[in-house]
């Protein structure tokens, strides 16, 4: 017998309600403007850890975010928006991932990632109560938690680290994001304060992703990813505007897919065209919805705040 | 060679490890938004019964171990090795010390108890949760006191030694949790 059943209570699927209200609520109040873009795209995200689900039958990928098309209406000039668009990501699924799920991403042109993460504390403080976040960068953070320096460290030293703290893992051979990642979900993550939100800003320029780079003695991502209650609840961009260095990262990450034994995903030349035409300064986040639900309700599986998970999709 | 994929890990399933074979306890899926994904794995080993932590990067792939549980029937002991038999097929096997372990002291001839075979061999021995036991060595209880306070030692027949109720004498057959190892009741014929 099939389990038609809802996952979530019907308190939860009300809360839920609520808070996408709220949401509205708090960004009408602010001046920025709801918009929509499409699910299936022509175009794919080529990051390597990100899997797109492609329809059978024609040339369409499932948005994995709707960052892309998101950054076509700011070049357009479209001014500040926010989308809460349902995504999806081929394999990722347990206690805190749902293959198809809600992220709230919204865009303010001309402020930086710092300004920015302001107004997701000022979110988090109205549909969570929140007290104020702390903010660390990712080296303080990694010393602090983790015992160790993420940047002076090579694949070996942190590997040593992480036997010392009793980890065992096998196959990341000398790829020193995958040793940084590791350390950070498994020593920085957990050992995180509870008490308050904690913003990681300043990442590794190999984990850039979409965010400019600051260039320095040694260069920093302007990026941001908010944490609390054991949980990776935003992701944030002081963004990439530059057409040329957009394509280099796109390129290169199609570059380790095929060394991977990855497909190469098809690159969005109307991203890359609207990049060339001009970006405005802005920054970005992208926020997870569930999760955040998760924290509103006091749950710890992302099941309890789906009508339907994945398994009972 | 059977194998798994991380994205195929759950409860339960049965994977060889450091060439040991091992059941998954639980299975985290963990993953930076914008970085390497993992697999956080508790994991028993069944040879041993213990449990460890280990960190899969998600898209690996693992051997399968072949390992089945099978209902048999216990026989009996020939001082060095546990024959059991498949209560259907007939076919029988043996185990030594080490797949039984702890459980040999609740093995009872004719009980009917888990044992997990790993490429045919046992590797553990899992008793029915609950046994009767012949109690063959315990002190005269004082007639009269349910206080059910202290209870005192009794070994079985079968070697265990279970903490009983006073009223328990030499000859009472006593029910036993093999899961905690502690008194039920007393059975009365």
């Amino acid at each position: 017998m099939s389990d038609w059943r809802p996952a979530a209570s019907p308190a939860v699927l009300r809360l839920r309600a609520r808070i996408l209200g709220r949401i509205r609520a708090f960004f009408q109040a602010r001046g920025v403007l709801e918009v929509e873009t499409p699910c299936l795209s022509r175009a794919a995200n080529p990051d390597p850890h990100i899997e797109s689900f492609r329809l059978a039958g024609v040339s369409r990928w499932l948005h994995t975010s709707p960052e892309f098309a998101m950054k076509r209406l700011l070049a357009a000039g479209i001014g500040d928006c926010f989308q809460i668009a349902r995504v999806f990501r081929a394999g990722e699924a347990g206690r805190r991932h749902n293959p198809e799920f809600t992220l709230l991403e919204w865009y303010r042109v001309s402020w930086d990632h710092h300004r920015l993460m302001d107004e997701v504390d000022a979110l988090l403080g109205e549909l969570l109560d929140a007290p104020p976040a702390r903010r660390l960068t990712y080296r303080e953070a990694f010393l602090e938690f983790a015992d160790i320096d993420p940047f002076g460290t090579d694949a070996a030293g942190l590997r040593a680290r992480a036997d010392e703290a009793g980890i065992a893992v096998s196959g990341l051979g000398e790829d020193l994001d995958a040793w940084r990642d590791l350390l950070l979900t498994h020593l920085v993550e957990p050992n995180l304060p509870r008490e308050t939100p904690v913003f990681l800003h300043d990442w590794p320029a190999s984990q850039a992703a979409l965010a400019r780079i600051r260039p320095g003695t040694r260069p920093l991502a302007e990026r941001f990813e908010l944490f609390w209650r054991g949980m990776e609840l935003a992701n944030g961009y002081h963004e990439l505007t530059d057409a040329a260095e957009q394509r280099r990262r796109f390129e290169r990450e199609n570059t380790r897919r095929h060394a991977t034994g990855l497909p190469p995903m098809p690159l969005d030349d109307a991203l890359l065209a609207a990049l060339d035409h001009g970006l405005p300064p802005c920054a970005g986040v992208a926020l997870g919805v569930d999760r955040l639900l998760m924290l509103a309700a006091g749950v710890d599986d992302i099941r309890q705040v789906l009508a339907f998970d994945w398994e009972r999709a | 060679m059977a194998t798994y994929s991380t994205n195929e890990f759950r409860s339960g399933l049965k994977i060889m490890l450091d060439g040991d074979p091992c059941a998954i306890i639980e299975n985290e899926f963990v993953k930076p938004g914008k970085g390497q994904a993992f697999n956080r794995v508790k994991i028993r080993n069944l040879k041993t019964g213990r449990v460890l932590e280990k960190t899969f990067k998600s898209g690996e792939t693992v051997e399968a171990a072949d390992v089945i549980d099978t209902e048999m029937q216990y026989l009996y002991n020939d001082g060095e090795q546990w024959h059991f038999m498949h209560p259907e097929t007939f076919e029988q096997v043996a185990a030594d010390a080490t797949a039984v372990g702890e459980a040999a002291k609740w093995l009872k001839e004719q009980d009917i108890c888990t044992v997990t075979l790993w490429n045919g061999v046992p590797i553990s021995v899992t008793p029915p949760n609950h046994v009767v036991l012949t109690v063959v060595e315990t002190d005269p209880g004082v007639r009269g006191d349910t206080s059910g306070g202290g209870g005192k030692p009794a070994t079985t027949d079968t070697g265990a030694v279970v903490r009983v109720p006073l009223f328990i004498n030499e000859g009472d057959r006593i029910k036993v949790d093999t899961r905690t190892g502690e008194y039920v009741g007393r059975v009365k014929e």
